[in-house]
């Protein structure tokens, strides 16, 4: 359970110094962008939003920076993040409404192509030397194209040329969202040429980490001592070979989905996703500070859940890291 | 334990030659474009009930033997020619290195077992080491359930003196002396006719050592099964092996019983090795070693592969290659077979070359 | 960068025997055409940032009302803009600007991240705690929207601010590899035999720890600049960089505001994206050149498949392929 306990004391220090960061970049900046922006919106948002607002980017110039640091922190923890200057409303309901879209987008994505790569690259890595090879090329080109780009790609071929799926939005607008077939179909529909670019620029780093480091376990001494056992191929290839392999691709996609995610949001922007991405890149261009804030702090806060997730998978995998003392 | 009490006798009567493994002509390439000889035509029978040592410097060939007999070398190893055969209990022969993917993975475990160097990389780490012995089980006896193999793998842990208990635990729970027996235990799993050990004690502690040997001795007492015991410490075999067959740059040069090659080491590099380990018991003797370091394969020298690191080299050592021939000195056994020009004058005086006698130190009595 | 982690996951290889000197060393970097192709690869557009504006056939801001969004052409081989601005010139005197602020970004970066490593990996206990803790911090935290929102809130993010900014999020990788090796380099014979005689630690590092490095260190910051093309190039992309500098990211930032996809006018966002795409292939192909020499098990075996395959050969683990090529007989 050590282990399990020192992740998660890591994980609140990360918390807590990203918040921090957080904190203090509006600070540090030079120039005083914020208050231009809430002089300009003066009288358009409640004057109470006003004073979370001060609060949160430390205009109140009658508070130490400890008790902004101290009201920042209470006002994180009651969930209110600000009012965002563009849409009038509190940045709270924004994120809650488009963070689904992205973790749904994100997470389905993701989680194919690192099945589908991390079995792909298990077989690459068994039969090295064979024709499999090719594909190493081919992934590699993939993964060094930034995501946008390829969705602009996926688009001009699949929506604009051949027509098959829509180029922008997440769901039809004709249609009220509920949990209908329809709706859900639509949602698939709208999604799959979000999710295809996420898959074909983040399948290949699965493919090649796994195949290396297949290759780098097929030469251990227990998979040569199952092979001397008997075991059926695919007992030693599953059970010893990627088995092992699978370890250091669950850190390595531990470490790349901040990665994935943040190339996600401008890939967002291209499909006009209405997920985080899309709001974050919207409220960077019109200067809207809190919503700024808002989405980068609940797309860390995911992240480091996502992280979670990955070090207990890890955990149970390997009984190296249950060890006691 | 009575069998290493003391050192072993001479056996009076040698059992009938009764092979259960046959290696013949044995040739491995390692590389594939640019390769190198690591064994050339090597020949070696290993009779039923057997302990058969293999000794000699690191880098001689005695794993790439062992590994090459059972098809597990790494890329780029290649074997180039030869034949592997096993013979089964009901005495049907097979080639091993003929047998298609399938019928090898049957044949692996059940009829020959490996027990390989360093304990520690050899399981893995992920799985408990019930589950580790109980795979090898159940993939040749697939008629029997998780359950019973678990329960065998209890017992098998029992047999080389590891409490039950340990079946749930991981390899990096125990220390390298159990992961050692663990390896042993999971080796016996298919009541295997051959038992292949790469140098299984190296890793190990002096204590350690001597109780891993002792517990392989007395289990084949009561199993029966035949060992190739592979180590570069030849003090080791003498207390183990019936037979030992020292190596040097990928050949066989002596091959005798262990006695004789203990006291009557007939060829020169036999002679060396022996004075470069001190006895475990007996009386003391002078500690030689050998002057120079193993030969590089890729670049052997003209011959005798020996010759230049040998005291009694002579001219024909640099022209012509010796061959296992009978060893030339008067009432050794008949069986023993020595590679060296000394013992064979009609070679030499066939290749144009005047034979050389026999230094005294190697025709001990 | 996952193709990288092996580096980590295999401290010991990376320094054991199996690394050889010398001519041999130099003769095997030759024979690593992954390696030796990138370098070609990304010499090419270096020698294109360097005299870029003298061979640019147009002035890429010059408008020009009877060439409006043209196809390839000989006139215009990449096409042109909605203004007739020519595409070919943009990606010219574009590919300065990226590899400039990439680099400097991959400096700076690399230099954060060995002394914050090798100090970790060096001092251990609390200094080492707390330092590690920073990087693995720095590590988890999503690069990209920290490098938008402290780009975004910057008055104006021009090319030095924009490296820096990079640099400053994304050292930790570095950091961290570099650390894992220090602190098992630090255990090694002839460190401890330095310390034992009293040397300065700080000619220990220099002379024994960083020699030891330097293929993790070059690794590291391959993958820092690929990393800064990709940052850069978005950033650009979303128009927190100034729209007006030329660089690959602002043509797609104009070729996406100007709907270029729905005017079917693909080659203006194809073009530049492949150039990204040939700067990031050559940075991989030469961190796995660095990869394979320091992993030599990932070297692949010198023969071609097709040779094996002629000769039946199947190179795998645990079943030994088996030709019958050897001479029958020795004499």
């Amino acid at each position: 359970m050590r282990f399990f306990l020192r992740r998660g004391i890591f994980y609140l220090i990360t918390f807590w110094a990203a918040m921090t960061i957080n904190f203090f970049i509006p600070r540090i900046m030079p120039g005083d962008p914020v208050s231009a922006m809430l002089a300009r919106n003066q009288g358009k948002i409640s004057p109470d939003a006003i004073e979370a607002l001060k609060a949160l980017f430390g205009l109140d110039e009658n508070m130490s920076l400890w008790q902004q640091y101290t009201t920042y922190w209470s006002l994180l923890l009651h969930g209110n993040l600000g009012m965002s200057f563009t849409n009038r409303e509190p940045v709270v309901d924004i994120l809650a409404r488009s963070l689904p879209w992205t973790i749904g987008l994100v997470g389905i994505a993701t989680i194919i192509s690192f099945t589908v790569g991390t079995l792909a690259g298990t077989a690459i890595g068994w039969r090295r030397g064979t024709r499999a090879d090719i594909l190493l090329p081919i992934s590699t080109f993939f993964s060094s194209v930034p995501y946008f780009w390829l969705a602009l790609i996926i688009i001009s071929i699949f929506s604009v040329n051949l027509g098959w799926f829509p180029s922008n939005g997440s769901y039809d607008r004709s249609m009220v969202p509920n949990w209908s077939w329809e709706f859900v179909g639509s949602v698939i529909y709208y999604g799959t040429l979000p999710a295809l670019t996420i898959i074909i620029t983040s399948i290949s780093g699965w493919i090649l980490g796994m195949r290396n480091m297949m290759v780098t376990v097929s030469s251990d001494d227990y998979v040569t001592v199952a092979q001397a056992k008997g075991l059926s191929e695919r007992k030693v290839m599953f059970g010893y070979a990627s088995r092992n392999a699978i370890l250091p691709q669950l850190s390595s996609f531990a470490l790349s989905l901040g990665f994935i995610v943040g190339g996600t949001l401008v890939m967002e922007t291209v499909f006009s996703y209405q997920g985080i991405g899309y709001h974050l890149l919207t409220a960077t261009s019109n200067k809207d500070y809190p919503l700024m804030q808002g989405c980068f702090l609940v797309i860390t806060v995911a992240v480091l859940l996502a992280n979670i997730c990955a070090d207990f998978a890890y955990g149970v995998l390997d009984p190296r890291t249950r060890q006691e003392g | 334990m009575s069998a290493l009490a003391e050192p072993r006798a001479p056996r009076a009567a040698q059992p009938a030659k009764d092979p259960v493994l046959e290696i013949k002509n044995l040739s491995v390439d390692y590389g594939y474009d640019e390769p190198t000889h690591v064994l050339r035509q090597v020949s070696l029978t290993l009779n039923r009930g057997e302990v058969l040592g293999l000794a000699g410097e690191s880098g001689c060939g005695k794993s790439t033997l062992a590994y090459a007999a059972t098809r597990l070398l790494p890329p780029p190893g290649l074997i180039t020619g030869g034949q592997v055969l096993f013979t089964g209990r009901d005495g049907a022969k097979q080639d091993i290195l003929a047998l298609n993917d399938k019928d090898l993975r049957a044949s692996r475990w059940q009829d020959m077992a490996i027990v390989f160097q360093g304990a520690m990389n050899s399981l893995n780490p992920v799985h408990r080491i019930g589950r580790q012995i109980a795979d090898a089980i159940t993939a040749h006896v697939p008629s029997m359930g998780k359950k019973d193999a678990l329960d065998k793998a209890a017992d098998l842990l029992d047999l080389v003196g590891i409490n039950p208990d340990r079946l749930r635990d991981f390899p990096h729970q125990l220390s390298g002396g159990m992961r050692q027996r663990v390896m042993i235990a999971m080796a016996l799993a298919l009541d295997p006719q051959v038992l292949i050990m790469d140098e299984p004690t190296t890793a190990l502690d002096v204590v350690m050592q001597r109780q891993i040997v002792e517990q392989i001795a007395d289990l084949r007492e009561r199993l029966g099964f035949s060992v190739i015991f592979i180590t570069h410490d030849v003090s080791l075999l003498i207390e183990i092996a019936d037979r030992i067959a020292i190596m040097y740059a990928g050949e066989i040069v002596e091959e005798a019983a262990a006695q004789d090659v203990y006291r009557r080491p007939r060829h020169p590099y036999a002679d060396g090795l022996l004075h470069s380990f001190p006895p475990l018991r007996g009386p003391r003797r002078e500690l030689g070693g050998i002057a120079g370091s193993p030969p590089d394969m890729a670049k052997l020298p003209t011959g005798c592969p020996f010759r230049p690191r040998c005291a009694f080299a002579f001219d024909a050592c640099s022209a012509i290659q010796p061959e296992l021939a009978p060893s030339a000195v008067p009432g050794d056994d008949p069986t023993r077979r020595v590679a060296c020009h000394l013992h064979t004058p009609d070679l030499v005086t066939a290749a144009g070359f005047e034979p050389r006698p026999l230094p005294e130190r190697l025709t001990t009595p | 960068m996952a193709e990288s982690l092996t580096l980590e996951e295999l401290p010991q290889t990376a320094l054991d025997d199996t690394a050889p000197s010398g001519k041999k060393r130099r003769f095997l970097w030759a024979r690593n055409t992954k390696a030796v192709t990138g370098l070609f690869i990304l010499g090419f557009f270096v020698l294109i940032a360097i005299i870029g504006q003298w061979i640019a056939p147009y002035d890429p801001d010059a408008r020009n009302k009877d060439a409006i969004l043209q196809p390839p052409s000989w006139e215009h081989w990449m096409g042109t803009t909605h203004l007739g601005q020519d595409i070919a010139s943009q990606v010219i005197l574009g590919t300065r600007p990226v590899l400039l602020i990439a680099f400097v970004a991959g400096i700076l970066a690399t230099f954060i991240g060995v002394v914050i490593g090798i100090t970790a990996g060096y001092v251990g206990g609390l200094g080492d705690e707390s330092l590690s803790a920073l990087s693995n911090v720095f590590l988890v935290i999503p690069q990209l929207p920290l490098i938008i929102i402290i780009a975004g809130q910057l008055p104006s993010a021009g090319g030095l601010t924009v490296a820096v900014v990079i640099a400053i999020t994304g050292w930790a990788w570095g950091a961290r590899v570099l650390r894992a090796q220090t602190l098992s380099l630090r255990k090694r014979d002839f460190v401890e035999a330095a310390r034992a005689n009293g040397e300065k630690t700080w000619r220990i590092v220099l002379a024994e720890i960083l020699p030891n490095l330097t293929a993790m260190i070059a690794a590291g910051f391959v993958g820092t600049v690929a990393f800064a093309v990709l940052s850069q190039i978005t950033l650009s992309f979303i128009g927190i960089t100034p729209s007006d500098e030329w660089n690959w990211g602002t043509i797609l930032y104009w070729a996406q505001a100007q709907l270029a996809l729905q005017r079917h006018a693909w080659w203006w966002f194809t073009f530049p994206g492949l150039c990204i795409a040939l700067v990031g292939i050559s940075l991989t192909l030469i961190n796995f050149g660095i990869d394979e020499f320091v992993n030599p098990r990932l070297r692949s075996t010198g023969l071609n498949a097709r040779m094996l395959r002629k000769r039946k050969i199947r190179p795998r683990i645990g079943f030994t392929p088996v030709v019958y090529e050897a001479k029958e007989d020795r004499s």
